[in-house]
């Protein structure tokens, strides 16, 4: 098979929910094998554009294509071919993990089900657990279950949205693992996330959803030349001082906030920019009553995105 | 031969669905039994307190409440049926279930079916009792079969009724509140006491709505009469709502589906 074959391509999608624009138009193609990122706020359209992608919602406009076959058109062939492991996980909790994996295997009428089922309570860590019953999982163990129960059937496309929100870091981890293992193997990998790092950590390519629209595309390395770092925050006595200071610092990317007396400066995280940013204030003999160095939060990061998108038209 | 492989996977979807709704219910056994307790109690308290009172024409009132208990029963089981359906609703797994290529409606059937091996288990389980208590029918194997087919019918219709408000319900309490109306309705028909001690208006809704000729051939079949002319009517009532429930089921699950 061609290594560049087109498994996901979605042009000038678009979905309203009582008049709001929830997707103004995106547009992304997604190659086999590859992990793809998503990230986004909370209510930025990740999940409504998982659902669009995974036949659960009808697009109001553009069009949608999974492994060459249209959503809207052609739905029971999308649905041959994914897999969706949703934001709360879509087990069943009466059931125990092994029953819940023959259901599935018995729907996607595979045979050897129970050995299938076996194969994977092993490779999922859930062996232990396999006989009881779904409600007395822990959140880790119900991701583990949910994920193994999608990939029944070896689907080419497999949908995970927000994996690892509210997971504990061990089984985050263990959760990377996972996801990683699946691109090697050859399937593609849509995810959304929240975090940044979980993208960078995981994604082939990221995309970034802002307010109903895609501000940022590329690899990992391509947009962390892009976004800020850190950020320093600066504490001032009184509004002149701060307005000498943000003159002063506008050659960075800047914000103030007047009523706390503070100026925010996103820099590159490094510690000679840092070192610039307070010279220059020292040097001018402007008296600063505190200062913090913090990572950038997505909201700002994506501000920042936003803006340079703007200056770009 | 393309047309029996599709048939056949129908077939494992409904049957894999049905073995879930099964072990769900099977696993929720004291709702099955609260389900059973209310209409016990009720014909207990009917046979024993009100039974000396009342005169319902030379039978025994025991043999006369039978079908409007059973049918009681019928209901209080639909609640159940409502809640797991509004549950499945709410909860993950449809998800899945909606992203895979299964046949659409195999969840409701399973869902369906499972609820009548249910209603078939506290019906025989309540005619039991009813036997300790001095039920005597004197049906024929023929007369209990038509009997059979009437609450299979009867079943069949409340239950997709049921699947129907759990579908529409935003909640599980309100999903089983409909089935308050199945369990008052013999009340208000020929199942505890006969029409024509009712006041005029109420007799008119008495005797007009589905639950008195369902009781009625149901009564005339236990004790031996022959089908009189309500068997028609109980089988029309039945067959339309269960068309009505079904087709309504149906089409708002798909429309729920987008």
């Amino acid at each position: 098979m061609n290594q560049t074959e087109t498994m996901i391509s979605v042009s000038s999608l678009e979905k309203s929910f009582k008049g709001f624009k929830v997707l103004k138009g995106i547009d992304f193609n997604i190659n086999k094998g590859s992990i793809f990122a998503l990230l986004g706020s909370n209510g930025a359209g990740k999940t409504t554009t998982v659902k669009i992608l995974s036949t659960l919602l009808k697009p109001d406009g553009g069009k949608v294509e999974i492994c060459g076959y249209d959503v809207v058109s052609q739905r029971v062939k999308v649905c041959e071919h994914i897999s969706l492991t949703g934001q709360y996980a879509a087990v069943d909790e009466v059931l125990t993990g092994r029953e819940n994996l023959c259901m599935i295997a018995a729907l996607r009428h595979l045979p050897d089900r129970n050995k299938k089922a076996d194969e994977l309570l092993e490779s999922f860590q859930l062996v232990d657990a396999a006989d009881r019953r779904v409600s007395a999982y822990s959140g880790g163990m119900r991701r583990r279950l949910d994920l193994a129960m999608g990939l029944l059937g070896n689907p080419a496309v497999i949908f995970l949205d927000e994996p690892t929100t509210g997971l504990d870091p061990q089984s985050r981890l263990a959760m990377w693992k996972i996801i990683k293992s699946l691109a090697t193997e050859g399937t593609t990998v849509f995810l959304t996330t929240q975090y940044l790092e979980e993208a960078e950590q995981l994604a082939d390519h990221i995309a970034i959803l802002h307010d109903g629209r895609i501000v940022a595309e590329g690899t990992p390395d391509a947009l962390k030349k892009r976004i800020p770092q850190g950020t320093i925050e600066l504490m001032f006595y009184n509004e002149n001082e701060l307005k000498k200071a943000f003159d002063l610092l506008k050659v960075y990317q800047i914000s103030k906030n007047m009523e706390m007396l503070t100026i925010t400066i996103m820099t590159d995280g490094s510690v000679k920019q840092l070192t610039n940013v307070l010279n220059q204030i020292n040097n001018v003999d402007i008296s600063v009553s505190g200062f913090t160095q913090k990572l950038p939060t997505l909201e700002e990061v994506f501000l920042k995105l936003v803006s340079e998108t703007k200056e770009e038209f | 031969m393309k047309e029996r492989n599709r048939m056949k996977r129908v077939m494992v979807d409904v049957v894999t669905m049905f073995k879930r709704c099964l072990i769900l219910s099977m696993r929720s056994l004291d709702a099955l039994f609260a389900s059973i307790a209310q209409p016990i109690l009720m014909m207990l308290l009917f046979v024993y307190v009100f039974g000396g009172a009342v005169d319902v024409g030379g039978i025994s009132y025991v043999n006369y409440i039978v079908p409007g208990v059973i049918l009681q029963c019928i209901g209080q089981c639909a609640t159940i049926t409502a809640i797991s359906v509004n549950n499945d609703m709410k909860r993950g797994i449809i998800d899945r279930f909606r992203t895979m290529p299964i046949t659409r409606s195999s969840l409701l059937i399973g869902h369906a079916l499972s609820a009548v091996v249910r209603n078939i288990i506290t019906t025989a389980l309540l005619i039991g009792l009813a036997f300790l208590i001095g039920f005597r029918p004197t049906a024929s194997i023929t007369q209990w079969l038509a009997i059979i087919a009437i609450l299979l019918l009867f079943m069949l219709a409340i239950t997709w009724l049921s699947i129907m408000f759990g579908l529409i319900a935003s909640s599980a309490e309100s999903a089983s509140s409909f089935a308050v109306v199945i369990i008052v309705l013999p009340y208000i028909s020929s199942g505890f006491v006969t029409t024509e001690s009712m006041p005029k208006y109420l007799r008119i809704f008495a005797e007009n709505q589905p639950m008195t000729p369902i009781i009625e051939s149901i009564r005339s079949l236990l004790l031996n009469s022959t089908m009189d002319q309500n068997f028609l009517p109980a089988i029309l009532w039945c067959a339309s709502m269960l068309i009505v429930a079904y087709g309504g089921a149906v089409m708002i699950y798909k429309k729920k589906a987008n």
